[in-house]
């Protein structure tokens, strides 16, 4: 079965470096680590017949979204997180406040196990219906999105254009006045 | 095959990793990662709907999700540079000026 153990590698291995993410204190390290997260997504979306996505994933997430984090750690030149300070000042340090999370996760994850072994469909194969070639086709995705989501399409031109007058504007230096 | 599920179990967990890195991080471009592994979770989860349903639906989802999060890094981001420029710090903590 060798698509189940290239399952499990992706999904260990971005699993973990998410993990990894998370567990940093060097911001740059978090990005290198988010990065091998995003390649191991891309290999699960190729896995999905979605290979339009998985090329979107590294392209657009792994080489534009990362570098733009890039550009700004390595600008500002961060400061790391201060361990010591993290561990005095922390509200998750409070033991009230480490009960109720630790309480609601506990809930969480019940919840999730209750709905996955009661829905039937979770244990389908994901590839059970569908013509393969029409659903992993560069041709069939362009069509629905420019015939049933054109207007959604349009709008999010609007959104990138807002969202980038909107990063200059806030990230202008002020002027003397 | 895989069964569905999996592919849910491991959006699940990694949209927890994502919110428990909000949380528990003080650093606002790890607070920013943290918000992209969410999303990304949550495109896992539509592409196997999408392909568990035979259509291309889930995958186009993925693109304007793909979109908001490059606006949301964007404006995020400048945010940060805006913050960091008056303060010198990236800790959530040294903005509190409109905590009541």
């Amino acid at each position: 079965m060798p698509d189940t153990l290239l399952f499990y590698l992706f999904a260990t291995v971005a699993i973990g470096a998410s993990a990894l993410v998370i567990g940093q204190r060097n911001p740059m390290y978090s990005i290198m680590l988010l990065i091998a997260s995003f390649g191991a997504l891309s290999a699960l979306y190729i896995q999905l017949d979605a290979p339009f996505v998985a090329m979107a994933q590294v392209v657009v997430y792994a080489g534009a979204i990362m570098v733009l984090f890039l550009f700004v750690v390595m600008l500002l030149n961060a400061p790391q997180e201060d361990a010591a300070e993290w561990d005095r000042t922390h509200p998750l340090r409070r033991p009230g406040v480490a009960r109720f999370g630790a309480l609601l996760a506990g809930l969480l994850i019940v919840e999730l196990v209750w709905a996955f072994v009661r829905v039937n469909d979770a244990n389908a194969a994901v590839a059970a219906r569908g013509d393969v070639a029409e659903i992993s086709s560069v041709r069939s995705v362009g069509r629905v999105l420019f015939t049933d989501y054109v207007f959604a399409f349009e709008a999010t031109s609007i959104l990138i254009l807002v969202a980038m007058v909107g990063a200059v504007v806030l990230a202008a230096r002020e002027e003397k006045r | 095959m895989i069964p569905l599920g999996h592919y849910l179990v491991v959006s699940a967990v990694l949209f927890a990793i994502g919110t428990a890195g909000v949380f528990l991080r003080r650093n606002l471009i790890t607070i920013l990662l943290s918000v992209e592994i969410m999303l990304n979770a949550v495109n896992l989860s539509f592409v196997a709907f999408g392909r568990s349903q035979g259509n291309v639906d889930g995958q186009i989802i993925t693109f304007f999700v793909m979109t908001v999060a490059a606006a949301e890094a964007a404006v995020g981001l400048a945010i940060v540079i805006a913050l960091f420029r008056h303060r010198e710090s990236l800790n959530p903590d040294a903005f509190t000026s409109l905590k009541w």
